[in-house]
């Protein structure tokens, strides 16, 4: 067997100093179904960007075919023979099937007009010698979204791709679109093509896969044959840590239940069931955590917790009211704030000063404003009290947010939303990218919040940040609640990992659980 | 019979419906092309201002219609590609760039009419020659047809041919495909190596090139000089024609028809005893009810589809 990509000693550093992929190798044989695993954040997604020529990287090299390589842009690594199926097609919707597939290269006659006949002529021949089959006169518009994805696949291989990237092709699909999908990939591969695909679901790894990379922390752990590793080999690889931070000690009093979620469904418009059937308790006094690999539908909970989306069907009881569908500022009034997973889209607004963005939730009320004047005064003292008590490094209370470092934005957000004195705080990845420094305080600051008898629940997807903080532990995974540990000191990630990743559900199947 | 109603059902009033709408059809093909190419051109005022100012003045000292021509559509084109350097190179918001140049436009010609004749009004001074009228021949004897076809100016001719060359640019070239494919979505043009901004250019200049047919008609056929501000909101209209059309070829054309009508109306009820002002106003106000009528179709389809979803998911709940 022989190889068709080597890679060898990948540096990336991105301008930010986050680095992405550290003495990455990597060979990919010939003919096979080549895939990278690994959880959110291990580096996959930067280096298919760097084979496929998006970035490129410090140190190392590619060689393709042999020959050494380095691809300036996507086009280059075309003209090469690598094509790439991204997660966000690329697809005119306008435009048929075949009209996307020539887009770039049309044929011509006359030099100046579009060939439609060899357009059509040339997109079915594609077609047909794959047995991939599509309708080349339709628009993309009216297609479902995987056939939509194998017009990308056919486009690459009209492209004359030989080696074809997938990135994480089976996120946007149903189970049926899944089958079609792998029966495609076999049928690629038994005309010779190379695929290399990156997934984080391990049940469609070992049914596809000759050989599998995992990564982790942005290097790589291993390459096997896929035959050598069993679902529980990979999910171990994937997850295994090493380092366990201490453990909060436990909560002095548990309480009531101050939230309860009840057969909480939430269909997308592309007809996905991102919330499968969630219940659970929320009590005071207590951090309840749900771990998860990233896109099982954290964003979706966290969404219709927090009124900025309405749930399909379903119920969210705040101190026995039903919250579903109501807005932001309603759900808010009721006493539950919320520390979003984006502090830059969804936490302050950048260019406006730490001032304004502490009193964005209540500038309507006493003594913020009277009236319809805003009361400066007040406003500026009650931020200096904020900045002081969260320790906010910050040159005054009138500094653009914007300007500060990650770790003090984030105690920016941090701040507003404990300061309104909630009884339940949905806290979601409260302290991804910022310095330990800063993780820490905000550590202290959930425990605080805790001890004093509030609810909280924590999204992340940092699982020494979970083990860490919670007092519970629940499981969520393709939308659905797939464990509850009721005691999180007596948990270790080697328990939640089989669960993070499908390979193991409590009583059968998701829904059934209720914490 | 009502004069009114008489006078709007002669040839005479089909041919002024042609007429009038030629100024509209022009710089509307032009909107229709850049918003398919996602950035749309709204200086189409600015750029049939200024052809037709330099048409009128190349005109007046060469004697030349061809190099009028020629000048009026150099001078059409280049304020397009000034836009399109602000909006593609310069990254500035490409309505903020367009309502600049239109600015631009109506202030720099007035400057150079005052400058090259003293008069701050118009060219009536310079003699500008005027694009010919054109009989069709046989279609000129066929009656009611021939008196309502036949006798326009030829640009007029051209604008309808316009809408045949747009058609075949839009749907029977690669780079019609392209413009389509960067305003529908500009990352799938660019991975497969297509130049987004240059397509975009092209689209921009392509709106500047039939901007200025419609500017070089009016200030050369329609009339025969150059008046401030003479382009009177026309370049603003065919942004509604266009948006009423679809961006369609035979849409952006009955749209175009539909105010070439509303306009032709206004100067014909112009001649009954009423205020000046009011039907003046006539042809703006059908534009803003023909796009509230268009936006409320679109908006009712849409809810539409919403109830639909929730059948799907009731259906998937079962």
């Amino acid at each position: 067997m022989s190889t068709i990509l080597e890679i060898e000693n990948i540096l990336k550093v991105y301008p930010d100093g986050v680095i992405a992929n550290r003495d990455v190798s990597l060979r990919v044989e010939d003919n096979t179904i080549h895939a990278v695993v690994g959880e959110n954040g291990a580096g996959k997604s930067t280096l298919m960007k760097i084979i496929f020529g998006i970035t490129s990287p410090q140190e190392g090299t590619i060689r393709f075919r042999g020959k050494e390589v380095r691809f300036k842009s996507p086009n280059d690594a075309i003209r090469s023979g690598i094509g790439m199926v991204h997660q966000h097609l690329m697809l005119a919707p306008d435009l048929t099937v075949a009209e996307n597939m020539v887009l770039g290269i049309e044929p011509r006659k006359r030099k100046l007009f579009l060939d439609q006949e060899e357009t059509l002529r040339t997109s079915k021949k594609v077609s047909e010698e794959y047995g991939l089959d599509v309708p080349v006169e339709k628009k993309i518009r009216d297609l479902p979204i995987g056939v939509r994805q194998r017009v990308e696949i056919l486009k690459a291989l009209f492209r004359n791709a030989e080696l074809l990237i997938l990135d994480e092709p089976t996120a946007v699909l149903t189970p049926q679109e899944v089958e079609v999908l792998f029966k495609t990939l076999f049928k690629l591969k038994e005309n010779g093509k190379t695929i290399l695909f990156i997934s984080h679901k391990l049940k469609e790894v070992k049914q596809i896969a000759d050989r599998v990379t995992v990564m982790r922390d942005s290097r790589v752990i291993t390459t096997e044959e896929a035959s050598h590793l069993t679902e529980e080999k990979i999910a171990h690889l994937m997850v295994g840590r090493d380092i366990a931070g201490d453990r909060l000690p436990p909560s002095p009093a548990l309480g009531d239940i101050r939230m309860s979620v009840r057969d909480l469904c939430y269909v997308t418009d592309e007809n996905i069931r991102a919330l499968n059937n969630i219940n659970f308790d929320l009590r005071a006094g207590e951090i309840l955590g749900l771990a998860g690999v990233e896109g099982n539908g954290q964003t979706y909970l966290i969404k219709t917790l927090t009124g900025l989306l309405e749930p399909t069907s379903g119920d969210i009881l705040l101190e026995n009211r039903n919250i579903a569908g109501l807005s932001p500022r309603q759900v808010r009034e009721l006493g539950l704030s919320h520390i979003p997973e984006d502090r830059m889209d969804d936490g302050v607004a950048e260019h406006t000063s730490l001032e304004e963005n502490f009193i964005v939730d209540r500038y309507y009320k006493q003594p913020f404003s009277r009236g319809i004047r805003l009361r400066w005064k007040d406003i500026t003292s009650h931020s200096m009290d904020l900045i002081k008590r969260f320790q906010i490094l910050t040159k005054n209370s009138r500094t653009p947010v914007g300007s500060l470092s990650g770790g003090n934005i984030q105690k920016v957000v941090v701040a507003r939303e404990l300061s309104s004195d909630p009884e339940v705080i949905i806290a979601a990845q409260p302290t991804r990218g910022v310095d330990v420094g800063s993780e820490e305080h905000i550590h202290s600051i959930l425990k605080e919040a805790r001890d004093r008898g509030k609810a909280v629940f924590l999204v992340s997807a940092d699982l020494d940040e979970i083990l860490k903080l919670s007092t519970r532990v629940i499981v969520i995974y393709n939308g659905g609640l797939v464990a509850h540990f009721p005691d999180a000191s007596a948990v270790t990630d080697k328990d939640l990992g089989p669960y993070m990743l499908g390979v193991k559900k409590e009583e059968g199947s998701s829904g059934k659980i209720h914490p | 019979m009502n004069p009114l109603l008489k006078s709007i059902f002669s040839t005479e009033f089909a041919f002024a419906v042609i007429r009038v709408m030629t100024p509209l059809l022009l710089p509307a093909l032009g909107v229709a092309i850049t918003n398919l190419a996602g950035s749309v051109n709204i200086a189409l005022e600015g750029i049939m201002l200024i052809a037709a100012f330099f048409g009128v003045l190349v005109s007046a000292f060469t004697g030349s219609l061809f190099l009028s021509l020629l000048a009026g559509i150099a001078a059409g084109v280049a304020l397009a590609a000034i836009l399109g350097y602000f909006h593609l190179k310069l990254k500035a918001d490409i309505i903020l760039g367009a309502i600049a140049l239109n600015l631009f436009a109506a202030g720099f010609t007035i400057f150079m009419l005052f400058l090259i004749t003293g008069d701050k009004g118009s060219t009536s001074s310079l003699k500008s020659l005027v694009f010919p009228s054109v009989h069709i021949p046989l279609i000129r004897h066929i009656p009611v047809l021939g008196d309502i076809v036949s006798g326009h100016n030829v640009l007029t001719y051209v604008a309808v041919l316009m809408v045949l060359v747009f058609y075949i640019i839009v749907y029977k070239t690669p780079l019609g495909l392209r413009i389509r494919a960067v305003g529908q979505n500009p990352d799938a043009a660019a991975s497969v190596g297509i130049k987004v901004d240059r397509i975009k250019l092209y689209a921009l200049m392509l709106s500047g090139f039939f901007g200025a047919l419609g500017g070089l008609y009016l200030s050369m056929g329609y009339v025969s000089w150059f008046s401030r501000d003479m382009t009177a909101g026309r370049g603003f209209i065919a942004i509604a024609a266009s948006t009423l059309g679809g961006n369609l070829p035979m849409g952006t054309f009955l749209a175009s028809l539909l105010f070439g009508v509303v306009n032709a109306f206004a100067i014909y009820i112009a001649s009954l005893n009423v205020p000046s002002e009011l039907i003046q106003m006539i042809p703006y106000l059908v534009t803003l009810v023909a796009l509230t009528i268009f936006s409320l179709r679109t908006l009712r389809k849409r809810p539409a589809k919403k109830e639909e979803k929730k059948l799907h998911v009731d259906e998937a709940a079962l």
